[in-house]
């Protein structure tokens, strides 16, 4: 993958730093953002260093600590963000309660449905557009949630390699859901190619993937992280079964349909899993948590939120 | 789950009853359906429903959670 188009002056000068290597990085990295566009993308940009980098840019940048100081810098504004969209509930529930609790917070979270519009209303350009907007995540699916493994105690670890085992095929290169999605694009006629999608995204896909990210990437953030992967497995199932149902009306590739069908089924286990094993498993020997679990949910909720409203409106006009 | 000493033992059953949900079962296992057709389980764990609603008999598809309280398991 290359890198993505600028989306303003930071993401200009940062992008183009990065591909020529100047002696002095810091007067790129002390560029200020354009927009929240400008921003996600860099960020976007300087997370992707740790994940599979970019074809243009030297892998030894990964650690270069000038873009390390901007990504803290971007990070700091990003998850303040995110906390400023969040109102924690007055009381939190113990470990004895968090399950039900959990799963009547994100049952109780009334947002937009993309997959309620695919099943019924969607025609196939929208479906084709919500997979490319999707490609960005999907062909790395699980992968931001893999980096928490290190992080956590015996408990969590073992139940959130018991999900993980499944998201990548259970060691079955043609199971792993990323591939599976990345088989679907190309039946569609679409390119499965990592990151090819990422100049037509909206900036609110942009913040839903950093936002994974950010999470698996500071074990500060662990709570949020594995709150984030429960409530994204707890919202899946069914939705998973719309799409799918969408995809049948339209006639679209049943390589596709397989991919929805595949995670009626796993998160159908993914959401007991993670809810009550991993972060159950989590709250138990680290209770203080359970705030940034909650956190992290909402996150995952709230930023598909917007990304669904955002579509919806697009596609209304 | 239980909160165990560094070197503890763990709870890990293999058969899970969720509340208001599906039963999990850990490892493989052949499932005898109501019609009693057999279904040899495919994932590592596996969520087999309980609230009979399910389309995709006998998994769970997380259906149990658009059904009014009274009426999950």
């Amino acid at each position: 993958m290359l890198t993505p188009k600028a989306r303003g002056a930071l993401s200009e000068a940062v992008l183009e730093a990065m591909r020529v290597r100047p002696a002095d990085m810091t007067p790129a990295c002390a560029t200020p953002a354009e927009s929240r566009d400008d921003e996600q993308v860099t960020l976007w940009a300087l997370y992707e260093l740790h994940h599979r980098g970019f074809d243009d840019v030297d892998d030894e940048l990964e650690w270069d600590p000038d873009l390390l100081a901007l990504r803290r810098r971007l990070e700091r504004t990003f998850e303040a963000r995110l906390r400023e969209r969040w109102s924690p509930p007055a009381e939190l529930p113990g470990p004895g309660s968090f399950a039900e609790a959990f799963f009547a917070f994100v049952e109780g979270h009334d947002g937009a449905s993309l997959a309620a519009h695919v099943h019924r209303d969607a025609d196939t350009e929208q479906v084709l557009e919500l997979f490319r907007l999707r490609s960005v995540y999907h062909l790395k699916e699980s992968d931001p949630t893999a980096w928490l493994v290190p992080r956590l105690g015996v408990g969590a670890k073992a139940a959130l390699m018991e999900l993980q085992y499944d998201e990548y095929g259970t060691g079955d290169p043609n199971r792993l859901h990323a591939h599976l999605f990345a088989r679907g694009l190309e039946a569609c006629g679409l390119s499965p190619e990592y990151g090819a999608y990422l100049n037509d995204v909206p900036v609110e896909v942009l913040e839903q993937n950093n936002a994974m990210s950010l999470f698996g990437l500071h074990r500060r953030l662990r709570g949020a992280a594995l709150g984030h992967l429960a409530a994204f497995e707890a919202t899946s199932s069914l939705p998973s079964r719309r799409m799918a149902q969408g995809l049948a009306r339209l006639g679209l590739a049943r390589e596709m349909v397989d991919y929805y069908d595949e995670h009626v089924a796993a998160d159908a286990v993914h959401e007991q899993l993670a809810v009550r094993t991993v972060c159950g498993s989590l709250l138990v020997a680290e209770p203080a948590l359970v705030g940034d679990v909650f956190f992290g949910a909402f996150s995952c909720l709230d930023l598909e939120d917007r990304v669904a409203r955002h579509l919806l409106a697009q596609w209304a006009a | 789950m239980s909160a165990a000493t560094p070197s503890g033992e763990f709870e890990h059953p293999d058969v899970v009853i969720c509340p208001g949900g599906p039963v999990l079962l850990r490892g493989e296992h052949v499932v005898a359906d109501e019609q009693g057709r057999t279904h040899r389980t495919t994932r590592p764990v596996t969520a087999v429903c309980r609230c009979g609603k399910s389309a995709t008999q006998p998994w769970c598809d997380g259906t149990h959670k658009v059904l009014p309280p009274r009426s999950r398991p």
